[in-house]
């Protein structure tokens, strides 16, 4: 089911065009990666999300409603900028940042007991913000996030600021939220988190969304029919049968395990490849190559930057 | 509403708990009392210290004839002549030697003052005008006039004009210029000093937000306009408080220390008293006539004071006060938006300051006419009628004068807050972006 859309949304600044007729759908319960090159227009789509700034044109309905002030009790926000008063108590801070999100003082006090004790911070309550170090600092930001237990969460590049550590347990979170039943929009640049978590994606670069679908059928789609074998044997010889009926791309003839990677006609069979290596050595591997995220990212961003180079 | 409040709430607590707001309350007072008794004590001290001067009288006229008192005397050396006395100088006790040379009568300007300190303007004054006095006796001695002593004595008149001020229902006040200056220029400084210790407050807090990136975080649950206003208000708040424990422990304090001093300051203006009679009597009578005077002055000055209108000028000063304050806060706030550090804020900051400034400026010469017209117009003119209203109500201003200059004060600083608030909204969210006028001016035109 659909929680959150955009229709058509243009955002434009003096004389730079942000947002250029952006539609969107995230289906509840998903993880929705925003992706997209440095100054693309992720973040003033989310600011529009978080109605901290309104489209020129177009909408966005949460819930099926149209966007109304109401709606950020549902939100959940980590900027990309973000940060704390330095001056004030952390205890202090969180309680003001959940009142401001329109829990109670009872209600917060309550929350945040819960998750101090859940990450193990109890003791930094009484201590200035500016005593913690960077990656503590995050620490209380997420729990403010998503402390009023929003439907809706918009983290943008969460990881950035921790340790592998942290960012395991980060991740943990976020996956312990989608199963709970929070819709989660995640961006960031880090393709090997979008592929780890998200169920979604799409791209926006230079103002326009250029890609969206799940994971799944964007890597199907991007694929090349290139495969891989690795194998035991004599090199030449395998070498010498694959050339004669395919197309090779890449070869590794370091010993012990070769391999090599050709690329097939999309009418050929999978299986006369193998029945043509058996005889020459021992099959280790054979699999086909999928286009991580990143390849793609890359490939789309500079296939469209080809087409409008002068755009903005 | 509710977030609004605990907006102003943070603002507030945070402000009120730092050590410089504490340290600020307990000094604040301290040094305003300081200010008040100071003088005083000061006048003691300068007094305690037993000058002996050293008189070197060539004209032989002038024996026994300065006035002494209680701290300063004089020591008139018989045949010893001013290269002597000052020769032995170092090895004496003497503060200074005066030198009257013979020929005082027609070089009134011979008398010389040697001494190894710069002597205080109290004593060369003494000095000049215990011999100014002599001399006059002498000069008239000569036109041989019969009873001239008692003669001086019967025409000597002291002026001292009281000014009355009709009221609107025809009744008569007695006031005093001196004193209506004195409020005024006290409250007009006051408001000055309030709009930049606080405005300037508003702009850290709001360049605070920014740097610390908090400000995403906040503006995602309340309205960028609810947190510029929070703070806005809440600072007001801190003023406020601040500027009511002064009066408060300022109050304290002068009773208190009042009392203290009361005996000695008396004692004081006894000894002023009784050196100011030996002048106007030329030594014949003492002081009583100058004693009346005195108290008739003090007396004055209460009866003034109660002609001020306390009741239209406390009112006037808080509206002025928070006036003020809200029309530059919301300008200070809008800068601290638009710039990533302090230091940035210089450019920006010059426009506005210059007019605060100017109205400072200004008040010599508004004080001098209260009802001209550079009074007239920088009372009406929104961002200098906050300093400049104050300095002119105790001298009275036609309430419809009042009136126009608070409208416009109200609707000037609706206008100043709005477009704050449409540079405020676009600039905390602007990092790293070195901000020019023009820019400031497409902000202002951004539709959200």
């Amino acid at each position: 089911m659909e929680i959150f859309r955009t229709e058509n949304v243009v955002k434009k600044y003096a004389n730079h065009l942000a947002l250029d007729d952006i539609s969107l759908s995230v289906q509840e319960g998903s993880i929705f990666g925003l992706l997209g090159p440095n100054g693309a227009g992720k973040t003033t789509l989310i600011r529009i999300i978080n109605q901290i700034t309104a489209p020129d044109s177009g909408n966005c309905f949460l819930f099926g409603e149209k966007l109304k002030s109401d709606h950020i009790y549902n939100i959940g926000y980590l900027p990309e900028e973000r940060g704390l008063y330095k001056k004030m108590k952390v205890g202090e801070q969180a309680l003001y940042l959940a009142r401001l999100k329109g829990l109670s003082k009872k209600d917060a006090l309550i929350k945040l007991k819960y998750w101090f004790e859940k990450f193990e911070i109890q003791a930094w309550w009484d201590k200035k913000v500016e005593e913690l170090s960077k990656g503590m600092q995050q620490k209380i930001q997420f729990i403010v996030t998503i402390l009023h237990e929003p439907k809706l969460l918009i983290f943008d590049e969460p990881f950035s600021g921790f340790d592998p550590i942290n960012t395991n347990l980060l991740k943990q979170e976020i996956l312990d939220l989608k199963k709970k039943g929070a819709t989660i929009i995640f961006s960031t640049h880090n393709m090997g988190s979008v592929e780890e978590l998200c169920d979604s994606i799409a791209l926006i670069n230079k103002s326009r969304k250029i890609l969206d679908g799940s994971i799944h059928d964007i890597r199907k789609t991007y694929k090349s029919n290139i495969f891989e074998v690795k194998f035991e044997g004599k090199f030449n010889r395998m070498e010498a049968a694959m050339t004669s009926l395919y197309e090779i791309i890449d070869v590794n003839a370091d010993a012990p395990n070769h391999s090599i990677k050709i690329k097939l006609t999309s009418d050929a069979d999978t299986n006369d490849i193998l029945r043509i290596l058996m005889p020459t050595g021992r099959i280790i591997a054979f699999n086909e190559i999928i286009p991580n995220m990143n390849d793609i990212f890359i490939k789309i961003v500079e296939e469209t930057n080809a087409q409008s180079p002068n755009k903005n | 509403m509710n977030k609004i409040f605990l907006i102003i709430q943070r603002e507030y607590l945070t402000r009120v708990r730092k050590k410089t707001f504490i340290i600020m309350t307990i000094v604040g007072p301290i040094l305003m009392a300081a200010l008040m008794i100071a003088p005083v004590i000061f006048a003691k001290m300068d007094q305690e210290e037993h000058k002996v001067i050293a008189v070197v009288d060539s004209s032989k006229i002038f024996q026994n004839v300065i006035p002494e008192t209680e701290f300063l005397k004089f020591e008139y050396l018989e045949g010893v002549s001013l290269e002597q006395a000052k020769a032995t100088f170092k090895s004496s006790d003497f503060y200074a030697v005066l030198y009257i040379p013979h020929i005082i009568t027609y070089a009134p300007k011979s008398v010389q003052l040697y001494s190894n300190k710069q002597p205080s303007l109290g004593v060369k004054m003494h000095i000049s005008n215990a011999i100014e006095k002599e001399l006059e006796r002498l000069k008239l001695k000569t036109y041989d006039i019969k009873d001239l002593d008692a003669i001086l004595k019967a025409v000597k008149t002291n002026i001292s004009i009281q000014t009355i001020k009709w009221t609107d229902d025809g009744k008569e006040e007695k006031t005093s210029t001196e004193i209506a200056m004195a409020v005024g220029i006290i409250s007009g400084i006051l408001i000055y000093f309030f709009i930049f210790m606080y405005g300037a407050q508003v702009m850290r807090g709001v360049i605070e937000e920014k740097t610390n990136r908090i400000v995403e975080v906040i503006v995602s649950s309340v309205k960028p306009f609810q947190l510029m206003m929070g703070k806005i208000i809440g600072v007001a708040m801190v003023g406020l408080t601040q500027f009511l424990l002064w009066v408060i422990l300022t109050f304290a304090i002068f009773t208190v220390a009042k009392s203290f001093i009361q005996e000695d300051s008396s004692k004081i203006i006894q000894s002023q008293i009784q050196t100011e009679s030996v002048f106007s009597s030329s030594g014949l009578q003492k002081g009583q006539p100058v004693v009346t005077d005195k108290t008739e002055m003090i007396n004055d000055a209460f009866s003034s004071l109660k002609s001020i209108n306390f009741g239209v000028m406390l009112a006037t000063f808080l509206f002025y006060f928070i006036g003020g304050y809200l029309l530059y806060a919301s300008l200070f706030g809008a800068i601290g938006s638009a710039v990533d550090n302090e230091a940035d804020t210089q450019q920006f900051m010059m426009p506005v300051t210059i007019p605060l400034i100017l109205a400072i400026v200004m008040l010599q010469s508004i004080i001098q006419n209260p009802e001209g017209q550079l009074a007239f117009w920088f009372s009406i003119i929104p961002f200098t009628s906050p300093i400049v209203m104050m300095v002119r109500i105790p001298f009275g201003v036609p309430y419809y004068e009042i009136i126009l200059s608070m409208v416009l004060l109200v609707l000037t600083f609706i206008g100043t807050t709005w477009m704050a608030a449409k540079i405020y909204r676009t600039g905390i969210l602007m990092y790293g972006k070195k901000i020019s006028y023009s820019e400031l001016w497409k902000w202002l035109r951004y539709r959200n």
